[in-house]
């Protein structure tokens, strides 16, 4: 269902990158009520400080989220068979995060022609705060 | 230390129906704009029988599943402030869908220490399927607790 096509699609090439922000306390109050994480952590600045951390910082869910955003705009709502990331760093407020990815091979899988793509998010001007994979179907 | 007896852990299986209203929310706070994850009409003229769901919905329909006990809160018994999130796998093996009703079952994998046991790892997994049976999504969360 993607919108263009991924039929000449080869190793080596990018995912448009989705670069969104910055992000705001409302950010974070609007991600705890849509996703249902209510950890006070990332809403709550007394908390935070109690936990050692100078303020609330975003969901690592939310950047995983925009990673999401990134792969169905590319590729389909329903294309992403397998989506996988670690979280290296946490992501503050006021960031604009960057969402890259890298076609690294094209595989056959139960039918399904894949794209396997390395995945990673960025504060601008900031560290990597995600880096994963994820199996795409493409055709 | 976390006690390791937690191992194999489980909770009950729980239903959580696939509401527009909260998956609208949940777009709305990601940014996401896609008229197929909106919008019937929309999702219908792009093949889609029924409103798909982003590809990190399962984690939302999870944290809105109404367990009797949070296996990490109230079973572990681990501190929220000591608490980050470390990894996190979604497997799809079939849509979810608005107007699904989803039956949820989590489970503690594993529990380990690194660093001579200043960080544990949690690690949980949970299978979701649908009103007929079918399997839609594995979700693995890894927690990671300073200690």
């Amino acid at each position: 269902m993607s919108t263009h096509d991924l039929s000449t699609l080869k190793a080596g090439d990018a995912l448009p990158t989705l670069t969104t922000g910055p992000i705001t306390p409302l950010t974070l109050a609007l991600f705890a009520g849509g996703s249902g994480d209510h950890n006070p952590i990332h809403v709550d600045k007394a908390f935070a400080a109690s936990a050692g951390f100078p303020d609330v910082f975003a969901h690592g869910m939310l950047s995983m989220a925009y990673l999401g955003r990134a792969l169905t705009d590319w590729a389909g709502a329903t294309a992403v068979r397998l989506f996988g990331v670690r979280f290296a760093a946490i992501t503050p407020l006021g960031a604009t995060v960057a969402c890259d990815g890298i076609v690294e091979q094209i595989v056959e899988q139960k039918g399904e022609r894949l794209a396997k793509l390395t995945l990673r998010a960025t504060v601008v001007d900031g560290p990597v705060t995600l880096v994963g994979d994820a199996l795409v179907r493409i055709g | 230390m976390i006690d390791r007896k937690h191992i194999g852990a489980t909770t009950e299986e729980v239903s959580i129906d696939v509401e527009l209203s909260q998956l609208r929310l949940f777009c709305q706070a990601i940014g996401e704009t896609n008229p197929v994850f909106l919008d019937a009409e929309a999702a219908r003229a792009a093949g889609h029988e029924r409103i798909p769901t982003p590809p990190t919905y399962p984690q939302t329909l999870l944290n809105l599943s109404p367990f009797k006990k949070n296996l990490v809160l109230d079973v572990i018994e681990a501190d929220l402030a000591r608490m980050l999130h470390g990894e996190q796998v979604f497997e799809h093996h079939h849509p979810i869908r608005v107007g699904d009703t989803l039956r949820l079952r989590q489970t503690v994998a594993d529990i380990y220490d690194k660093k001579g046991g200043a960080l544990e790892f949690v690690v949980l997994e949970t299978l979701a399927r649908n009103q007929d049976d079918v399997v839609c999504a594995t979700l693995k969360s890894v927690a990671v607790i300073r200690n």
